[in-house]
């Protein structure tokens, strides 16, 4: 294909690109840009060009060891759901933006360690970042049969490299603030990542089963090769601690290079998107492991003994088939895995250099005066200018330097370089008393082994065995050889390079922080690292400063980065958060760490620090004071709980009290209801004796037929009041449990009649039949027969004053049952309303049916028929009967039973 | 002749109230509830109603509300007479628009000369 033809294709796809970016970036809020598959497929940006073309390489010509850069990860993953959790958080409160933020805050804030870090960063990425426009210039002189050109304007890379450097220019310093996402950059790396491993597999199908048969007929083929078993175990013991070794340097590499870091860390929005990155993520490395082995294999067998550079296996089988299209698919494949690399490390590092190096040691003194809007076109032009110095970089270095190493070799040098940065990370969320000491001592001895043992002989040239230094050693001490430090000669250079620089790195971390204490802050740090799930919610609190320091000064300061309308804003929020009265002009520990968060996503930690700590006065806080705040504000914490648990304990207790209370008053309400009713009807025979006794007094000349009348209404009236106040004290003395039962052995049927007696007369004159046989057997039961006559007398004076007035007719029945006497009085007056039938048997309950007329008696009668028949241990109700009511009681029988247990 | 309404359900407090009112000449309707009262407030429109709280069916409050609507009855003075006497009770009565409120018991001879007050 000839150049001008793949230009053309690579500026399409990159336009496609840039498009997606620009929508992404429009459709920041929506679930197709903020979901955990665009989170997960993200993170694989760790499969670089390395991935995409070194795997086949090193597959090809040492065999399985390719495998160990996946292991590693797979193997840590899980422990994502704790460690990169707790990452997570510590950067989001804290406003992290990069690595070195966050292991230069957890020490104390210290510009020095952030600038370190940085450099580190800076050393161990930019050749990595030129092995990836290595693997861009190599695959498309392979594409176009072209040679390498050495005029840069006529390198194909000069382009492309400028290219992204725009690309990342623009969507990488969108916002100020670097602890903004980047949904546009983030989505163009996730759809890069799906189609780099789609592209993959369609090229690997393409070797299994178009070019060969399937999997067994190129195992088949292979296993006929020069070296093929021994390229395929793993080895003997040196070569198992060579692969532990690259397991472990691969288990760094996934928390530690900075665009994991990025991807992971600053572009989590939600921390449950984890949940899907721990299964989507290995899946992804599996699929993408797949076929390495086919199209390792598929090409020693069709290219064996040309010794063609392996790395492109996956380029050269389609075009030694003559598939264009296939041939342009895998380049673009391997294009956007480099990419997306490039982007991602550069915008990453670009953001440290810019927070961690060049503002803390720059400009930030001049930063202070000048507007918010200057400063931060200034801090952009200053991440824009970091990512083009990073690109040219290591365009120099790919121009300088690696044009001779393979893809693998250089990748783990990188990865060695990064890792000196583990002790110091990990010791960051695990161990208290992790120091700054400990952790730059650490890191600069780690790095000086790099150098020793790695960076200077690749400089040099690996390959140039005529190197003494390498062969041996400086000065001919052979102690000394940098890839066989004291003897150590069955690790490989890579292995070997990690294991002293970790070994010494480690040691000396260790050591120094249990020598020499950290300062109050670096403490302070560790305990909110540590133990971030405990201040979480109010991580200022736990930020531990004594000093004097106004409101007003920091204000201005954060006008300068911020703008008038968002500092105010981010002020209200303070105050809501903290319960601050507005007018406050002291600052107190939890403003001032408030106020650093704001500032760190524009300028990092260090200047954050910095610019406040110009406007504020601290005093010096002796460690041991710090422990004692930072242990009260964690018993605060704990007070704090148990208080919320003893105020819900309260909140319990007075609701019970509150229900107990409503209780109360609704008996009272009842006994003042009950009181209003007995005094209204004492009140109305009052009322009417006193009007009859008031006429007859007064009036003379009353006709004697009149006077009667009146005279016989102060007897009527006197005996209701009588009677009203004989059932009173009655239903008291049932309702308190003085009215004693004198219990007896009778015969219910001669009880009932009995009360029958007196009332013949009345039922004669309102015509009432009456059907009741008492002759028939006795059925016996004990009970107080006073009382029972008492019941039966009202229930039947009510019968035959609710019964039909033209035809009345009552009836009476008594069954005996198992453990019961069973007494029913049925008339057939009108039928008793459902909602009325429970009611009824209350004090002074008058029917709510308008159309029932108020009978005439106490209202009392049924509810001392209910105490009574109760106090019996009988039941009372009454039924619904068709035309007519039936009242019922019950009263035990068991106890007259001959038989009976009692 | 004045017209006077009684409303109660007690006979005898009633019987008690018609004899005297018909000594005073006053022309006297009885009604045993609110709905009686009603029915007779269709056709007729007394000077001065008597009236009783606590009664079944309509009691007296309602009563009050639907004479106080009858624009035909807007001349009629209500007098409540009721048992209760608590001063939520009388007030309440006195709010709905009755012109007196009597608690029973009460001195007949008095009520008598309230009633004469009240119609002058």
């Amino acid at each position: 294909m000839s150049s001008i033809g793949l230009l053309i294709v690579l500026a399409f796809y990159v336009s496609i690109l840039f498009y997606i970016a620009h929508w992404a970036e429009k459709k920041s809020h929506s679930k197709w840009t903020n979901n955990a598959y665009i989170y997960s497929f993200s993170l694989a940006v760790y499969c670089s060009a390395w991935t995409y073309y070194g795997s086949i390489g090193v597959a090809a010509t040492s065999g399985l060891s390719y495998l160990t850069i996946y292991i590693g990860p797979i193997i840590i993953i899980p422990t994502w759901m704790i460690i990169l959790k707790k990452i997570i958080r510590i950067s989001r409160v804290n406003k992290i933006t990069s690595i070195a933020d966050f292991i230069s805050l957890r020490y104390g804030n210290s510009r020095f360690l952030g600038a370190l870090v940085t450099l580190v960063c800076i050393f161990g990425i930019l050749p990595y970042i030129a092995l990836q426009l290595k693997s861009i210039s190599d695959t498309f002189n392979i594409v176009t049969r072209t040679q390498s050109s050495t005029n840069i304007f006529s390198d194909t890379t000069t382009y492309v490299c400028l290219a992204l450097a725009l690309f990342a220019s623009y969507y990488g310093t969108k916002y100020v603030d670097a602890s903004e996402k980047r949904r546009g950059i983030v989505t163009a790396v996730a759809i890069e990542s799906i189609l780099k491993l789609v592209f993959f597999i369609i090229i690997g199908s393409y070797v299994t089963f178009f070019v060969f048969d399937d999997f067994d007929d190129i195992y088949e083929k292979a296993a006929l090769l020069e070296n093929f078993a021994q390229k395929n175990t793993i080895g003997g013991l040196s070569e198992g601690l060579n692969w532990f070794f690259l397991c472990v340097l691969s288990m760094f590499a996934i928390f530690l290079l900075p665009r994991q870091f990025h991807t992971s860390i600053v572009e989590n929005n939600k921390e449950k998107h984890i949940q899907t990155a721990i299964w989507l993520f290995p899946l992804y490395l599996l699929l993408f492991n797949v076929f390495v082995y086919p199209i390792a294999w598929g090409g020693n067998i069709l290219f064996e003994g040309q010794h063609l550079n392996a790395d492109t296996y996956s380029l050269l089988i389609p075009q030694y088939f003559d598939n264009k299209f296939l041939t342009v698919m895998v380049f673009l494949g391997g294009f956007s895995a480099a990419i997306s690399m490039i982007i991602v490390s550069s915008i990453s590092l670009a953001t440290m250099l810019s927070n961690n190096l060049l503002i803390p040691y720059g400009f930030v003194g001049s930063l202070q005066d000048i507007s918010e809007e200057k400063n931060s076109k200034r801090i952009v032009l200053s991440r824009k200018i970091g990512i083009f110095l990073l690109i040219l970089f290591a365009y120099a270095i790919y121009r300088g330097f690696v044009l001779d190493y393979s893809l693998v070799s250089i990748g783990l040098v990188s990865f060695v370089v990064i890792a000196q940065l583990a002790p110091a990370f990990f010791g960051a969320i695990l161990w208290r008393r992790g120091s700054k000491k400990g952790a730059v001592t650490g890191i600069i001895l780690g790095f000086l082994v790099c150098l020793y043992t790695i960076l200077i002989p690749y400089a040099i040239g690996v390959t140039k065995s005529s190197s003494t230094f390498i062969q041996e050693g400086p000065w001919g001490f052979t102690m000394l050889k940098p890839f066989e430090i004291f003897g150590l000669n069955y690790l490989d250079p890579i292995p070997h390079a990690f294991f002293w620089s970790m070994l010494l790195n480690v040691m000396s971390y260790l050591a120094v922080s249990v020598s020499f204490k950290g300062n109050y802050r670096e403490r302070n740090y560790a305990e909110m690292f540590v133990d971030i799930d405990k201040y979480i919610t109010n991580h200022e609190n736990a930020f531990v400063w004594k000093g004097i320091a106004y409101v007003s000064d920091i204000q201005k300061v954060l006008k300068r980065f911020l703008g008038e309308a968002r500092t105010a804003r981010a002020l209200a929020i303070f105050n809501l958060k903290y319960n601050v009265d507005k007018n406050n002009n002291t600052a107190d520990a939890k403003f001032i760490k408030f106020a650093e968060n704001l500032l760190t996503g524009h300028i990092g930690t260090a200047s954050a620090k910095i610019l406040i700590a110009s406007v504020i006065k601290e005093d010096k806080i002796s460690l041991p004071e710090v422990l004692r705040i930072l242990e009260e504000s964690k018993e605060n914490l704990i007070i704090n709980k148990k208080l919320t648990d003893t105020s819900r304990e309260l909140q319990t207790i007075s609701e019970q009290l509150k229900d107990a209370n409503i209780k109360l008053v609704n008996k009272d309400i009842q006994k003042d209801e009950f009181l209003d009713t007995v005094t209204h009807e004492l009140r109305t025979p009052i009322t009417a004796i006193r009007a009859a006794s008031e006429i007859l007094h007064d009036d003379d000349d009353i006709p004697l037929e009149v006077r009667k009348q009146f005279l016989k209404s102060i007897i009527t009236e006197s005996d209701r009041l009588n009677r009203l106040i004989d059932k009173i004290l009655d239903l008291e003395k049932f309702e308190t449990g003085k009215q004693k039962l004198y219990l007896s052995k009778n015969n219910i049927l001669k009880t009932i009649s009995n009360t029958l007696t007196p009332l013949q007369q009345l039922i004669k004159n309102k015509n009432i039949t009456v059907v009741f046989d008492p002759d028939s057997d006795e059925i016996k039961a004990f009970y107080d027969e006073e009382r029972i006559i008492q019941v039966i007398q009202n229930l039947i004076s009510n019968a035959i004053k609710f019964c039909s007035s033209s035809s009345g007719k009552i009836a009476i029945t008594v069954t005996e049952e198992q453990q019961n006497v069973v007494v029913k009085i049925y008339n057939n007056g009108n039928e008793i309303k459902a909602e009325d039938r429970e009611s009824i048997f209350d004090k002074f309950y008058q029917s709510r049916d308008q159309n029932v007329k108020k009978p005439i008696g106490s209202g009392l009668g049924l509810a001392i028929c209910k105490q009574i028949i109760e106090l019996h241990k009988g039941k009372i109700w009454t039924e619904k009967t068709s035309a007519g009511a039936t009242f019922i009681f019950t009263l035990p029988n068991y106890n007259t039973k001959e038989n009976s247990p009692l | 002749m004045k017209k006077i309404l009684i409303v109660d359900d007690e006979p005898n407090i009633v019987m008690s109230l018609e004899y005297t009112f018909k000594k005073n000449n006053f022309e006297v309707f009885i009604a045993r509830d609110g709905l009686e009262a009603l029915e007779i407030l269709k056709t007729q429109q007394p000077d001065i109603i008597i009236l009783d709280v606590m009664m079944p069916m309509v009691d007296g409050y309602a009563t009050i509300e639907q004479i106080k609507n009858n624009p035909k009855l807007t001349h009629c003075k209500v007098v409540f007479l009721s048992a209760k006497n608590k001063q939520q009770d009388i007030d309440k009565g006195l709010e709905l628009g009755a012109n007196l409120y009597v608690v029973k018991p009460f001195s007949i001879k008095k009520l008598v000369e309230q009633v004469n007050d009240l119609i002058q």
